[in-house]
């Protein structure tokens, strides 16, 4: 590994944040003006958001599960393991069910987006593609990003409702408390800050994932050991990312909605 | 054999005559790439109905070189005209129009690997909505021209190098572009399969006279290019009578990014250049 001047290294960040704010109006202003590959759009969705299901449900339902645990160990210290469906349903609402789905979606898809594209780079398919009359921008990573931004959402709604009723059936047959109590729980601890807060995060997690994910991909040199690099570099940047900015949504939401 | 073209007889014309000026015009091109100059100073002009070989050794800068004439990379310094048009200073959305009308045969042939061999081949024709019968019967006859009909339901795994290669030529001149760039096709391949795709070469050239630019570092393909014809009564490739050479293939030789060659097949073989009798030697 060579060595560079510290003013080489920064300027090789510099154009790198460039190349990857360009990168991204690029993705999002494509959908204004055609061609748009909706088939594109369509297979991603299906890739992205029904191949992700099985995942999203498994973490979602066991956290809810472990949420319930915890929680009632806690709350039986205070006499009220009954707000057990309290605390859960805002945990899996506000935080974990957008952070976790984030974080899952980013580690099968960010590094899929980054091999796939990465491999098109090093086999010269993305010059191929440009040699072809299509610019690879709009037919491969706007179709990802649009496709990421609107399944994360809805694999969000998943993940909270599977993670809730994760709880339920913890709190049910292990802490023998009421079913009935804990969905009614559940449903008035949140309000509709707590709804908003946890949906506004999937659209930035989404868009984190696509576009770090491509970029990486887009931008992967030397050869077969450089798209392994460029993997791992796209799921690391992009679970950093989707902590920093779930930090950064959710004080914005507190300021808003004052909890 | 550039022994037996030096004394060759045939008189050839060294320039075709073209009223609406060059295809491709490099005017004063320099490239460098980490402080390493990969094109140093480099013009030249290719005619319309050209075939151009550019020679020289690996690392020459010759692929660069190709793609700087697509747009796929621009240059430090100096102007390439295409079509009259200069890619040096075309937006992108620009150059995907002007790169309709140019074909590319890439060096490891860069097919999609998740498309099949048809979809690869009808790539440009789906993006421009070509109806789907039409575009089949066009992947068809293009397939007939590379001769791999058989293989149109395959995938770019299932298939060998050579014929990767001619699916990639199918894929370059399905649309019958002005121009075709061919990086390195016979790159990687044995020396009979080499020669199949190089009398592929021929036969596009003397079939529809397009205007091309070719790379290759195997000089017997180059002088089987500028010293063979196209037989439409046989369908076969010939050597031209009386040891004949092709007018409109001229050659083009690189070394460390610079010039060293310009000129048609007669003047490169008779050429006193030490450097240049050494290499072809």
């Amino acid at each position: 590994m060579s060595f560079v001047s510290p003013e080489v290294f920064a300027k090789q960040k510099i154009a790198a944040v460039q190349d990857y704010s360009v990168l991204s109006w690029r993705a999002i202003s494509n959908i204004f003006s055609g061609p748009r590959y909706w088939a594109d759009v369509f297979t991603q969705m299906d890739s992205i958001g029904v191949g992700s299901m099985p995942i999203v449900v498994l973490t979602g339902f066991f956290t809810g599960c472990v949420l319930a645990l915890q929680s009632a160990t806690s709350l039986q210290a205070f006499g009220s393991v009954s707000l057990t469906g309290n605390l859960v349903a805002l945990s899996m609402v506000k935080e974990l069910g957008p952070v976790l789905t984030g974080l899952m979606v980013s580690g099968r898809n960010a590094s899929g987006m980054a091999s796939e594209l990465g491999s098109m780079k090093v086999t010269e398919q993305i010059d191929a593609m440009r040699a072809l009359g299509t610019d690879p921008v709009r037919k491969l990573v706007t179709p990802r990003l649009y496709a990421t931004v609107f399944m994360l959402f809805f694999l969000t709604i998943v993940a909270d409702a599977v993670g809730i009723a994760g709880g339920a059936l913890v709190s049910i047959t292990l802490l023998g408390l009421n079913g009935s109590s804990y969905f009614h729980n559940s449903y008035r601890a949140l309000a509709y800050g707590d709804i908003v807060q946890g949906l506004t995060k999937p659209l930035f997690s989404g868009f984190i994932i696509a576009t770090v994910g491509c970029y990486f991909g887009m931008n992967t040199k030397g050869g077969t050991q450089g798209v392994g690099r460029a993997t791992t570099q796209a799921v690391v940047v992009s679970s950093v990312f989707i902590i920093i900015v779930d930090f950064i949504v959710s004080r914005a939401m507190i300021g808003i909605f004052g909890k | 054999m550039p022994e037996d073209l030096a004394s060759n007889d045939v008189q050839q014309d060294s320039q075709s005559s073209n009223p609406a000026g060059p295809v491709v015009a490099f005017d004063d091109v320099s490239i460098s790439f980490d402080e390493k100059r990969v094109l140093q100073n480099v013009s030249f002009n290719v005619q319309r109905g050209e075939t151009r070989i550019i020679l020289g050794p690996a690392g020459g800068g010759k692929s660069v070189l190709m793609k700087l004439t697509n747009g796929l990379m621009r240059p430090d310094s100096g102007t390439i005209h295409v079509f009259g048009e200069d890619v040096t200073a075309m937006s992108e959305t620009d150059l995907f129009k002007l790169r309709a009308r140019i074909g590319m045969v890439f060096q490891e042939s860069a097919l999609f690997d998740s498309l099949s061999v048809e979809d690869n081949v009808a790539y440009r024709l789906h993006e421009e909505h070509v109806p789907e019968e039409e575009a089949h019967r066009r992947v068809v006859e293009v397939l007939q021209f590379v001769e791999l009909e058989q293989a149109i339901s395959k995938f770019p795994s299932e298939l060998s190098g050579g014929m990767r290669r001619r699916v990639s030529i199918a894929r370059a001149i399905i649309s019958k572009p002005d121009l075709i760039l061919y990086d390195s096709a016979t790159a990687g391949l044995d020396p009979i399969t080499s020669t199949t795709i190089v009398e592929l070469i021929i036969k596009q050239r003397d079939v529809s006279h397009t205007t091309s630019l070719l790379i290759t570092h195997r000089i017997q393909d180059a002088f089987l290019l500028a010293m063979s014809r196209f037989n439409a009564q046989t369908g076969k490739i010939e050597p031209i009578p009386n040891g004949g050479i092709d007018d409109s293939t001229k050659f083009l030789v690189l070394n460390e990014g610079k010039i060293v060659f310009d000129g048609t097949t007669l003047e490169l073989v008779r050429s006193t250049d030490p450097w240049l009798k050494e290499y072809l030697a």
